[in-house]
């Protein structure tokens, strides 16, 4: 395990080691080019081309690139790959309400923080009603490949229900991936059950490995029949954490980090938070904002406690590139999630509509469907490796900036500006006359328009939330919108809609460095960007 | 002998309820109660009463005046 994070953290999307090749920068994509590269070059974020690094967004990689067991674990997981997320979906059922620890971010009238976003309320299933919506959705959205369970409290606080749970699903549908979330303070005790049930990915919410700054974060613990505070509670979890994820990555079980970007509390700390997971074999790391608002009745709310800038989150993600895979792409969806991230159907699978659905379960009809989806994610990967091949014959100056791009899935440029609920973030990188794409991230805006219609009054919170992009690539964008962004110093692009992600960045990146090298656009530094807080709204 | 439940602050998490040494806590309409007549306030079982240790909501999980508290035989 150890042997294969190293190996997955050295490489870049479609690339390939020959044997002899491990340990020098020489990569070799699939197509037989090969990419000479200088040294450890810094780069990070999901690359899209021969960078020297990593794919940070750990499963940017193809199936040369790994262990095929690996591989099989993770290339349809949402989650757990960058190129997946575009293309399958996950779900989650919330049968797990109980939680043994409080953390200061998070207010138990509402779903777990660590893993949604505060102040949302899934609707609480026993296990039969979980496996049967499951079943339900699963007949209706052949992509929905990973079955997860993430609260409302903690999985592992809720042993007899989330088992139960597992075992059935595995029965009657083995071909669905589990996961499950937790704070990792039960986790030592249930690694046997966890591999007995054949979860595949587990999630672990770790914000610090000293309990001197765990004391700021948890309050409590309730542990061996016990309320323990302070900071012997921290102490207890720190080492109960670690434990798990040791245990777990001896048994071979994937493992994501979680961990919540706390301001003045845990910012710096993180970086010894990723070397310690790292070292214990975590196969991806994810540092998340926290969303910390007065209303939401948290500890951090109430205190006044901030979340941090896209700018400051971007700068703890970066320092940590070079220690586990880090994943960027992480939406902090809701216990009861249902559809490809960044998109939410539960509302059409309620507890009512679904205990009126007559359900199938075909598993070739799924399978089918799934190859198809394969067959669109080998064009997207030809078409990265086309795009970078022509970006990189054009010379030009050597920059780094970010763009923002609308999609609505399968790697293209193809939302609307006005129905984009969020944008992806894009980091494009000139050095030394290689052009490196990387995905950094995302970010939710509220619905600017529907139908065509612009509210005006909502654009100014849009160009906050992307104020650090250069140019933003929509399928699409109105009158309105468009001057607006122009205003602000952002370029809306249409030019590219349809085409692959890395396809449209690289071919606007070329013309942006053409038009400044004639003298027709003049390259200016950018400002800072807003997380959005509101949690409540939209998915 | 009891301690009760504040069902107007009770999230119906249910943390408290497999903690329970005598099977006191039950649910009910989304919310939970403690059944006075099982409950020993843990006495003999543990430090503290579990379900008050482990409720996340302060003051939801209170002594009940209206029984005498409980004397270990
Ligand atoms: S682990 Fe999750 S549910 Fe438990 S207190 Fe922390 S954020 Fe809340
Ligand atoms: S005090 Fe102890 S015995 Fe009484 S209800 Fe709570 S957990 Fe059960
Ligand atoms: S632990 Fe507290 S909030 Fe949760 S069900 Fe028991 S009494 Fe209600």
């Amino acid at each position: 395990m150890q042997e294969n994070t190293r190996r997955l953290k050295l490489i870049g999307v479609n690339m390939t080691f020959t044997a002899e090749s491990t340990n020098t920068s020489r990569l070799k994509p699939l197509g037989g080019i090969k990419i000479e590269v200088a040294g450890q070059a810094a780069s990070s974020g999901c690359e899209s081309s021969g960078g020297a690094g990593k794919a940070s967004c750990g499963s940017a990689a193809g199936p040369a690139d790994m262990p095929s067991e690996i591989w099989e674990k993770v290339k349809n997981h949402p989650c757990y790959s960058e190129e997946a997320h575009h293309h399958y979906a996950r779900m989650h059922v919330a049968v797990a309400p109980a939680c043994n620890i409080q953390c200061n971010y998070c207010n138990r009238k509402y779903d777990c923080s660590n893993e949604s976003r505060p102040g949302v309320v899934s609707q609480k299933l026993t296990p039969d009603q979980a496996v049967k919506k499951v079943l339900a959705v699963a007949s209706e959205i052949p992509q929905m490949t990973v079955l997860g369970i993430a609260g409302p409290g903690d999985a592992l606080a809720n042993p007899k229900k989330t088992f139960e749970t597992f075992e059935r699903l595995q029965q009657e549908a083995p071909d669905i991936k589990l996961c499950l979330s937790t704070n990792g303070l039960a986790l030592p005790d249930y690694v046997d059950e966890i591999v007995k049930y054949n979860v595949d990915h587990v999630t672990i919410t770790i914000n610090m490995v000293d309990a001197a700054v765990g004391e700021k974060i948890y309050p409590w613990i309730f542990y061996n029949h016990k309320r323990i505070t302070g900071r012997e509670a921290a102490q207890i979890l720190t080492e109960r954490q670690m434990l798990g994820l040791e245990m777990l990555t001896a048994r071979g079980v994937l493992t994501k980090i979680n961990s919540v970007l706390i301001p003045g509390v845990n910012d710096e700390h993180l970086i010894e938070v990723n070397k310690a997971v790292k070292a214990r074999g975590a196969f991806l790391h994810n540092i998340m904002p926290l969303i910390s608002e007065p209303e939401h009745g948290t500890v951090f709310g109430l205190t006044g406690q901030r979340g941090p800038s896209a700018q400051e989150l971007k700068e703890v993600q970066d320092a940590c590139a070079g220690g586990a895979n880090l994943m960027r792409h992480c939406r902090q969806c809701r216990a009861d999630a249902v559809g490809l991230l960044g998109e939410d159907r539960s509302d059409e699978f309620t507890q009512d509509k679904v205990d009126q659905m007559e359900v199938v379960y075909d598993l070739e009809k799924r399978r089918e469907y799934q190859i198809k989806v394969e067959a669109e994610r080998q064009a997207q990967h030809s078409a990265k490796e086309a795009a970078v091949a022509m970006a990189q014959t054009q010379g030009g100056l050597d920059m780094k900036l970010l763009v923002a791009v609308a999609t609505e899935g399968q790697g293209k440029i193809n939302q609307h500006f006005g129905h984009a609920t969020e944008f992806q973030i894009y980091e494009i990188t000139a050095e030394l006359g290689n052009i490196t794409t990387a995905f950094i991230g995302h970010r939710r805006v509220d619905l600017y328009c529907q139908g065509g219609y612009g509210e005006d009054e909502q654009l100014p919170s849009i160009v906050s939330a992307i104020n650090d992009c250069h140019a933003v690539l929509v399928s699409k964008i109105g009158a309105c919108p468009r001057d607006e962004l122009k205003a602000a110093g952002i370029e809306p692009v249409e030019q590219y809609a349809h085409e692959f992600i890395e396809h449209g960045l690289l071919a606007w990146f070329n013309d942006y460095r053409a038009r400044i090298a004639r003298g027709k656009t003049e390259h200016q530094p950018r400002g800072d960007a807003h997380i959005r807080q509101g949690a409540y709204l939209a998915a | 002998m009891a301690y009760k439940i504040v069902s107007s602050s009770c999230t119906g998490c249910s943390a408290c309820e497999p903690e329970c040494p005598n099977q006191a806590i039950v649910e009910k309409n989304g919310v939970f109660l403690i059944k006075p007549e099982k409950c020993t306030e843990c006495i003999g079982h543990f430090d503290e009463p579990q379900c008050v240790a482990a409720c996340p909501v302060d003051n939801t999980v209170i002594i009940d005046n209206s029984y005498p508290r409980y004397a270990a035989a």
